[in-house]
């Protein structure tokens, strides 16, 4: 059969001990005699590392010196070192799509223990790629070109970094900030640990650079709204939302803001975290990139009602910046890859109500006391309650909604340092005793152990064990009028009760409420915990299993903004080489119509997801165009008459298989 | 006898209109009866299993069998004509794919057995009488062909050269084939006598077919009034046109009747009815469960539909039972 | 491959084991099974998995022939619902494996030996927990090993054909 299409078969069967990872578990002597047995094959060896070069040049030598020509490899998954051993059957001048790998160690060796059955399970995954790769064609890659065009989502300090690295390079930038002004998380801040330099001082500049820079399109108060292509060539809609001011005619003299009607502020200030009021004219901070105000049409009375005097528009009548008219518009891009930024969202600590919040007016999360210990922020820097008063004890609850099987079981890495930090920072500002309730203290990081010695010394009590609830009632009169955090102190096993002015929910990391849209949209796969997935946790964390999109940042999992800029770094230099490479090479698994066998019933032309399949009205066939092909095999399963093929996964590859599988059944 | 070629045609399980298809050649009956010597017919002609037996080996150029395979007796037959033939011909969807007959596949021989001799409505059998294989009477044994726990095709009894399929297949492609045979040029073994597209392509519905059928209901012929002229799928009625080979010119869709799948399913395929159940499946306008299995509702006897008269050669080839 | 050998010590195994084949998407199941062997999450030997780029490949003739090769359960394995990473294939899916489970059904074939799960990239744990259920379930039903019913059926001919040979004269009424 394959022997008249193919020539005559010689397959070589190689096993891989992957050192001790499969052969403790494995008898891969017994596999490889096995596979000698097997018809077709002409050789079969074991050695311990086959991925390592003079495994690979085993392969080459057989090639080479005994003609083979298909070549099984029972070693790692496939997602791991398929490119690896086709790279070595290609180096010996064989198509490199006659190999087959078999997963022999992710699939057997680490998930099995009875070595028996492990063994007995590897010869069947043998046998099946034998039988298989028999049937296998000469196929040659696909290689499509790539739009050097980067897209960037989400403009917090890991989208900032990406796009100011890819465009240093010299390529064009789309950088897409739904947010009025680019910044995120960390503009919020007043000091960073573990060095407690000033935020904006470090920030700000990369945001000014952004916005100046030629390579660089800025589009805030945008989204993301379709994604269509693949690596190379994605075709992404952004919607503009309306800010109702002409970004390129304002100058940000915010004179319309001191004009508006509202002569007081009066609308929660999201930025500030409603901790202060702004007026629906309004730009979200002083250093806020663009410099451009927004007016809020849920707050403006002329977008509401039609009936004010506008009288920012007047302010503001010689630049004319102010356009009540102004609507959404979409603008299409295509872009050769994406890199994802998207950041995250603290824990809602209302969702443990015992820690009062929402409940008790002094009781703040982290990203409050954030704004109230910055210099301009909602108090001009100075740490008071909201009652007004400048606390005398505060108590800081750390995991909150972190490492918990209640809410979040991840640590969200950061709380620790961030809680020194502010301990550190009330401490400076107010006199306050300052108590930081903690389960661990985790000060993993460069500078971070001496961070927190230093914070240690500076007399803040550290009191291990976690709050069980945080509440008003007063069991004696040095507790009146405060908030007692009750605890159980397990370094000494003691249940204490401590009075406490302030108390700061250390909340937890989360990923953003729309993850799983942003998600889908992208095409790329979230972890357990929602944030989304790299390919490989520690030799890829930046890349999807989609080619051509990147994720860094806090989207991708908690971390400080060190980390963050360094993977930020890492998927600019991945978007950056594909640019430069200036192709992508596609699997060659694409689906073709036999053309004389189809009868045109046309059950596969709405299957495909990507409207390669396309009905020819004269011919009354149908037609696969293989450029928009992705391979997933879907209309191959649903043709009636066997129809289409789909290359690397044929009817009769697949059929092989399963009778390999079950030989012995 | 001639020197022409003999010929014989052989019935096993079969309803009989595959013998009268063959008589349907009308006119040109005669043209093929001139071309070769028919020595066996047991339908038509008095010729009887000795004579067979008497051939010597290869003696017959090509018989055709149609009807599945049941009993002990039609294997005796078809091993037999086997022997004596240099070309065995599967004639029809029963020899072909064990056609409507190996719907039985879904019952056991005691539930077959049961049936028809102690529970049908029309038999009084107080005694519960049951044919026996063997039966002594009056000191010599007298014997039945044995009936077996499954119904086979043809060729999966004994080896078989050339299939014309089709319940029954249509005259012309019979007339086709016997002038293929006579003409010496053969086609490789195992060669389906019929196109090897699906009846889609010959259909006379096909232009109505639209590209995106989004089922949303499957009916059952039998309940509604069929539009003489659309394409069956497009008005929710099963058609297995687009899982079948075709060849038949399409009789039933001209018919106003949807293809129930009789010629079978083309050579690229293992399973005709698993293919028609995915291509039916994938078109299903339904994202949820409950959706889906409301449409799929709509199918009421899936075996009985997708496999009428390919049971015996689907993958499953019966019921399991235990 | 006719010259297959046929059995040698493996198939003289002598309790009965299920076997399982699984057909499981590239992109979330089989990256999910290797998830689950970095992380060593264990479970029973019995599964053998097939690797299709999405689930939407696998044609209802695959299962059907795994059943008809001697498994005794199948299991698909692909991207939850709206992750799919051809977007749709496994909805197609899905509408399969209803109307599968039904003919099945109707050929005497138990629900629980043909199983449809979404398993993300991440859910390594759900590997293993879906694998050790399955194969449970299985264990419990016992052998289907239609490959085995096959030779039966042949060996049924293989007598009559040994018979047709020796020619005994058989009386007809
Ligand atoms: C209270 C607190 C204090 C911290 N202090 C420190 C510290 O002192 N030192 C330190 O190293 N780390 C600190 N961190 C951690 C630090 O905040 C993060 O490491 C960093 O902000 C991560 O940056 P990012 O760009 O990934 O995410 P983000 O800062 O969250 O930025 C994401 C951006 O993407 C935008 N976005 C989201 N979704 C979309 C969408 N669909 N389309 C378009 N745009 C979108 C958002 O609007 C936002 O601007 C602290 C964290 C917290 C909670
Ligand atoms: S294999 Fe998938 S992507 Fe390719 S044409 Fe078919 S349905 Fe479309
Ligand atoms: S499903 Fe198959 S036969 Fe039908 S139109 Fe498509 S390729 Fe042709
Ligand atoms: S589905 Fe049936 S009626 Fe429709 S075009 Fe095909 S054969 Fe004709
Ligand atoms: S239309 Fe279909 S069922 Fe009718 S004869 Fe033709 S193939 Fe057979
Ligand atoms: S890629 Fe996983 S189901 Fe389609």
């Amino acid at each position: 059969m394959s022997e008249q299409r193919n020539g005559h078969v010689r397959i070589g069967v190689y096993i891989c001990h992957c050192g001790a990872n499969i052969a403790d578990t494995v008898d891969v002597k017994a596999v490889a005699e096995y596979a000698a047995t097997l018809p077709g094959v002409v050789i079969s060896r074991e050695y311990k590392y086959m991925c390592s070069d003079p495994g690979q040049e085993l392969i080459q030598k057989d090639i080479e010196e005994h003609a083979i020509n298909r070549v099984v490899v029972a070693a790692c998954s496939p997602t791991l070192h398929e490119n690896t051993f086709r790279g070595a059957a290609e180096r010996a001048g064989l198509n490199p799509f006659f190999v087959q790998m078999v997963n022999i160690r992710e699939h057997d060796s680490w998930v099995h223990s009875d070595r028996e059955a492990a063994t007995v399970k590897a010869k069947d995954l043998v046998r099946a790629a034998v039988m298989r790769v028999y049937f296998h064609k000469p196929l040659e890659k696909r290689r499509v070109p790539i739009h050097p065009e980067v897209l960037v989502v989400g403009g917090g300090i890991a989208g900032i970094h990406a796009a100011l690295t890819v465009a240093n390079s010299g390529k064009r930038v789309y950088l897409v900030e739904r947010e009025p002004t680019i910044g995120g998380h960390m503009a919020q801040y007043d000091k960073t640990f573990p060095t407690l330099d000033c935020a904006a001082c470090i920030l700000t500049p990369k945001m000014s650079a952004v916005r100046a820079h030629p390579n660089i399109t800025l589009w805030t108060y945008s989204e993301v709204v379709s994604v269509d292509g693949s690596v190379g060539d994605y075709k992404v809609v952004v919607k503009r939302k309306p800010r109702y001011v002409h970004e390129d005619l304002c100058v940000g003299c915010l004179q319309c803001i001191e004009t508006c009607v509202y002569k007081d502020s009066k609308f929660d200030d999201e930025f500030n975290l409603g901790l202060s009021k702004r007026k629906p004219i309004y730009i979200p901070f002083a250093q806020a990139t663009p410099k451009v105000v927004v007016i809020d049409p849920d707050a403006c009375i002329q977008l509401k009602t039609g009936k004010c005097k506008k009288s920012c528009m007047e302010a503001c009548v010689e630049r004319g910046a102010i356009d009540f008219a102004q609507k959404e518009t979409y603008e299409e891009i295509h872009v050769g890859s994406i890199i994802i930024a998207t950041g995250f969202q603290t824990f809602d600590p209302r969702r443990m109500p015992q820690y009062g919040y929402g409940k008790y007016p002094n009781v703040y999360n982290t990203l409050e006391v954030e704004r109230l210990v910055n210099a301009s922020g909602p108090t001009s820097g100075q740490v008071i309650t909201r009652d007004g008063r400048v606390p005398k004890s505060v108590g800081i609850v750390l995991c909150v909604g972190s490492r918990d099987e209640n809410t979040n079981r991840w640590c969200s890495r950061v709380c620790c340092m961030t809680s020194l930090k502010l301990a550190h920072l009330i401490k400076e500002h107010t006199g306050a005793e300052v108590y930081i309730f903690y389960i661990d203290m985790r000060a993993a990081g460069k500078g971070y152990e001496e961070f927190y010695q230093r914070v240690l010394n500076e007399g803040v009590h550290f009191i291990r064990g976690r709050v069980a609830e945080i509440t008003d009632w007063a069991l004696d009169p040095s507790e009146a009028g405060k908030l007692v955090a009750r605890v159980e102190d397990t370094n000494t096993g003691f249940v204490r009760r401590i009075p406490l002015d302030m108390v700061v929910l250390a909340v937890g990391l989360e990923p953003q409420p729309d993850a799983h849209e942003v998600q889908r949209m992208f095409g790329i796969s979230c972890s357990l915990d929602g944030f989304f997935l790299e390919k490989h946790p520690k030799l890829a964390p930046a890349p999807t299993y989609t080619d051509g999109i990147f994720i860094a940042g806090l989207c991708h999992g908690p971390k400080d903004i060190p980390d963050t800029v360094m993977q930020a770094g890492y998927a600019a230099a991945e978007a950056i080489a594909l640019a430069d490479t200036g192709f992508f090479e596609l699997e060659p698994n694409t689906a073709y119509v036999v053309e004389e066998e189809c009868s045109g019933c046309k059950t596969c032309v709405p299957l495909c997801p990507y409207q390669a399949v396309t009905f020819n009205e004269e011919k009354q066939k149908a037609f696969i165009n293989e450029v928009l092909c992705k391979g997933c095999g879907t209309c191959v399963a649903a043709c009636p008459s066997g129809s289409i093929k789909q290359n690397l996964f044929e009817d009769e590859e697949i059929y092989s298989e399963i009778e390999g599988v079950l030989a012995y059944a | 006898m001639s020197d022409k070629p003999k010929i014989a045609f052989y019935w096993c399980a079969s309803c009989g209109g595959c013998e009268e298809s063959i008589v349907d050649l009308a006119e040109d009956i005669l043209e093929v009866a001139q071309a070769v010597d028919i020595v066996f017919w047991p339908v038509a002609m008095d010729f009887k299993r000795k004579d067979v037996e008497a051939m010597p080996d290869g003696a017959i150029l090509a018989t055709l069998v149609n009807g599945s395979i049941r009993t002990s007796e039609q294997e005796e037959m078809a091993h037999l004509l086997r022997r004596k033939s240099q070309i065995l011909i599967a004639y029809g969807s029963c020899a072909h794919t064990g056609g409507v007959p190996s719907l039985a596949n879904q019952f056991t021989r005691e539930e077959i057995l049961r049936y028809v001799y102690e529970e049908a409505p029309s038999v009084v059998n107080e005694n519960r009488v049951r044919p026996q294989p063997r039966h002594g009477h009056n000191g010599t044994a007298v014997t039945l062909p044995e009936f077996r726990g499954l119904v086979r095709s043809l060729d999966q009894v004994v080896e078989v050269d050339y299939y014309l399929p089709g319940c029954p297949p249509t005259p012309k492609l019979l007339k086709q084939a016997v002038l293929t045979l006579l003409s010496g040029n053969l086609p490789p073994k195992g060669t389906v006598l019929a196109p090897d597209t699906a009846q889609c392509d010959q259909c006379p519905r096909k232009e109505t077919k639209p590209v995106d059928l989004k089922i949303t209901e499957f009916k059952r012929p039998h309940w509604t009034q069929i539009d003489p002229e659309k394409c069956f799928l497009a008005q929710g009625i099963i058609c297995m046109g687009p899982a079948t080979r075709s060849g038949c010119e399409a009789q039933c869709i001209r018919g106003n009747m949807p293809c129930t799948g009789c010629f079978g399913p083309t050579t690229r395929v293992r399973d005709q009815g698993a293919k028609i159940l995915s291509a039916l499946a994938s078109s299903v306008n339904a994202r949820e469960p409950e959706d889906i299995e409301k449409i799929m509702d709509g199918i009421v006897d899936p075996v009985g539909t997708f496999y009428r008269y390919s049971l015996a050669k689907s993958l499953l080839r019966a019921k399991v039972t235990r | 491959m006719e010259d297959r050998p046929v059995s040698d010590k493996l198939s003289t195994s002598v309790q009965w084991e299920p076997i399982i084949v699984a057909f499981f998407c590239n992109w979330c199941t089989y990256t999910a099974a290797d998830l689950a062997g970095v992380a060593r999450m264990g479970y029973d030997p019995n599964v053998r998995v097939i690797r299709v780029m999405c689930s939407g490949r696998v044609d209802p003739q695959f299962v059907l022939d795994a059943f008809a090769h001697g498994a005794d359960g199948v299991l698909i394995g692909g991207c939850h619902p709206g992750d799919c990473h051809y977007v749709e294939g496994n909805y197609k899916t899905l509408r399969r494996y209803h109307l599968l489970r039904r003919l099945l059904r109707d050929l005497g074939i138990e629900e629980q030996r043909l199983r449809l799960e979404w398993i993300a990239a991440s859910e390594g744990e759900k590997v293993s927990k879906t694998i050790n259920e399955m194969v449970e379930q299985v264990r419990a039903l016992g052998p289907l090993r239609l490959s085995r019913r096959f030779k039966e059926w042949d060996a049924e001919l293989a007598s009559l054909e040994a018979e047709a040979q020796s020619e005994e004269v058989v009386a007809h009424v």
